[in-house]
């Protein structure tokens, strides 16, 4: 049995204009100790799955179907205060924005302090000790003074620095890390990568890594998935993503990143814009854009089939 | 703003922080007062309701007909002026004080809640607020009195419960984009109770704003005592209040100066040192200024 086991999620908002479906059938697993990167681009659903786990689905937003199994217990089944135990302490999140993701009136300190003793109790001085271990764990330079700083006295990386250690304080088995590096320069994007992938290992922790920038997953995941405009089109071990992309989109998408081969020639881009999540009906979602599209493909979603051993496609198009 | 990236130095040393102006001079200033209004049956010279009709509308002592025994002098009847302003003190003082507490209470439990949950629990309260905006607050003030009778409680819960729709609606605002903020969102992703959230992460971002309103709050408080006892709903006379003492002097501003003046000053020395104390609680309290 996997750790986190997501099927067949559906979220939707109800909205004046139309129901908007951001996602759409969702299926993945994560195991114990695997980092699965969840990748596409803005507004594709990929926040919305993580806040869908969670159930912090702002309204008008809500879960509409699916199940969300946490070593096997369904989470969507739990009342609203089984919920909140589960939150922080066995599934936890970091969030991409440093600067505003601290509360501004607390020392960083105490805000670590406050959810071990939120998750654990004990005495203020063994949980402050704890806070400091854990600034420690993250690599933060004097963390015995540093815990006594203000979010604000702090750069960008070790913000995020003490945001993950806010997170793995109580010790949680997974950690949703919403683009945990897209505020940050790329060298402290590296070192915070690194972070993440030494707790990760020490822990066994899973890791649900939502991002829509590829070198990011190359450098942390071990599985990716792949999805678009609600749905996920193509999941597979991270090295079959970059070496034998199958899905047209995935290709595309690999097509887009700048490469020195290709010094000097403009940037490669898919043709056309992601559907209105309000009007979509049946077919594939990419299909307006797909070079390969075929008639079937307007008419019925294709489903999510495993074209080799652990690489799974929603596309029926073989040969490109 | 200082930023701290240095890994190698242990203690970062901070410069002194320079002693603040506005702190001393309003704490000073309003201990001065508070003092004088709490030790007043000690420093005042004089019985604040005795009347010594021989002794009518002598000015202070530095001026021409002035006496000594009565430095700050006499209104029309006679009493000691400085022995009226030290007890007058104490019931403008005392007043505001608990008028302001009350209203707060009320004005930003009733916000916190109504931006905070918003939909119905928002529209409810807020309509609340609006009926208390559209009456007159004195109108309302003078019927409230008028049905429970002139007393000092019923002064204070009148002022308390006109004036909190001033705290409510700054901190709905605000907390209308506190709760948006994504560490509010991520305390909540870390399982806590809607309570502590409400308490821990959006309270305390919304405190300078209420620490403003209240030390405005505390300056109308005095001044709105002040017109209560004018139109005869506030404490009654005999008992000096420095409201009651400046409308008393109105009659006479044109040959007895003293009168109004000295109680006018007094409120506004009062209202000076709260809104300058305010002021600088304002800039320790927010972490982001701190040096």
């Amino acid at each position: 049995m996997a750790l986190l086991e997501v099927e067949g999620l559906r979220t939707q908002f109800a909205t004046r204009a139309g129901t908007v479906r951001a996602v759409d059938g969702v299926s993945f697993a994560i195991e114990r100790g695997e980092v699965l990167g969840l990748v596409g681009e803005s507004g594709c659903g990929k926040s919305v799955t993580s806040l869908s786990i969670m159930r912090l689905v702002p309204p008008p937003g809500r879960v509409t179907a699916g199940r969300v199994l946490l070593e096997g217990e369904s989470l969507l089944d739990k009342d609203a205060e089984a919920m909140r135990r589960v939150r922080g302490a066995r599934i936890a999140m970091v969030f991409q924005e440093p600067m505003t993701s601290l509360n501004p009136v607390f020392t960083i300190g105490d805000q670590i302090a406050a959810a071990v003793l939120a998750h654990a109790g004990g005495r203020r001085r063994a949980a402050w000790e704890r806070a400091v271990e854990m600034l420690d764990r993250v690599q933060v330079p004097s963390p015995r003074e540093r815990a006594r700083d203000y979010p604000h006295q702090l750069s960008g990386g070790l913000r995020q620095r003490a945001m993950i250690a806010l997170a793995l304080a109580p010790g949680p088995q997974v950690l949703i890390a919403d683009e945990p590096t897209t505020a940050l320069d790329v060298t402290i994007q590296a070192q915070i990568l690194d972070l993440l992938r030494r707790l990760q290992a020490e822990r066994g922790m899973a890791v649900l890594l939502i991002t829509h920038d590829l070198g990011v997953v190359a450098e942390l995941c071990h599985r990716v998935a792949i999805i678009y405009a609600g749905r996920i089109v193509e999941m597979a071990p991270a090295a079959r993503i970059f070496e034998a992309p199958i899905h047209p989109y995935t290709r595309g998408l690999l097509r887009c990143l700048p490469h020195p081969s290709r010094f000097g020639q403009p940037l490669s881009s898919i043709e056309g814009a992601p559907p209105d999540l309000r009007q979509v009906n049946g077919g594939c979602r990419f299909a307006p854009r797909c070079p390969h599209a075929l008639d079937s493909c307007r008419r019925d979603p294709p489903p999510l089939m495993e074209r080799r051993p652990g690489h799974f496609v929603a596309c029926p198009v073989v040969a490109v | 703003m200082s930023v701290i990236a240095d890994a190698g130095a242990s203690v970062v040393a901070r410069p002194r922080r320079r002693v603040s102006f506005r702190a001393v001079f309003g704490l000073t200033v309003l201990l001065v007062i508070g003092g004088s209004a709490v030790w007043a049956p000690q420093l005042a010279p004089w019985d604040p309701g005795k009347q010594m009709l021989l002794k009518r509308l002598r000015p202070p002592m530095w001026q021409a007909r002035g006496l000594r025994e009565h430095p700050l002098g006499t209104d029309h009847l006679g009493r000691d002026i400085l022995s009226r302003i030290l007890y007058g003190g104490r019931i403008s003082l005392g007043v505001g004080l608990t008028a302001v507490t009350l209203s707060a209470l009320i004005g930003v439990t009733l916000g916190l809640l109504a931006g905070f949950f918003g939909g119905r629990a928002d529209a409810f309260i807020m309509r609340i607020v609006d009926v208390f905006l559209a009456i007159p607050y004195i109108l309302l003030a003078m019927g409230v009195v008028f049905a429970l009778g002139p007393s000092l409680m019923n002064v204070i819960l009148v002022m308390g419960a006109t004036r909190w729709v001033q705290f409510a609606r700054i901190v709905r605002a605000d907390v209308l984009s506190i709760r948006e903020r994504e560490f509010v969102a991520g305390a909540r992703a870390r399982g806590n109770r809607p309570l502590r959230l409400l308490l821990r992460h959006v309270l305390p971002n919304a405190l300078t704003p209420i620490i403003v309103v209240a030390t405005l709050e505390l300056a109308f408080m005095i001044i709105y005592e002040s017109a209560l006892s004018f139109l005869g709903l506030g404490v009654q006379p005999p008992t000096p209040t420095w409201g009651w003492m400046l409308a008393d002097g109105r009659n006479y501003v044109a040959t007895a100066w003293w009168l109004a003046t000295l109680p006018g000053l007094a409120i506004m020395l009062t209202v000076l040192a709260v809104n300058l104390l305010g002021d600088w609680l304002r800039d320790t309290l927010d972490p982001r200024l701190k040096v």
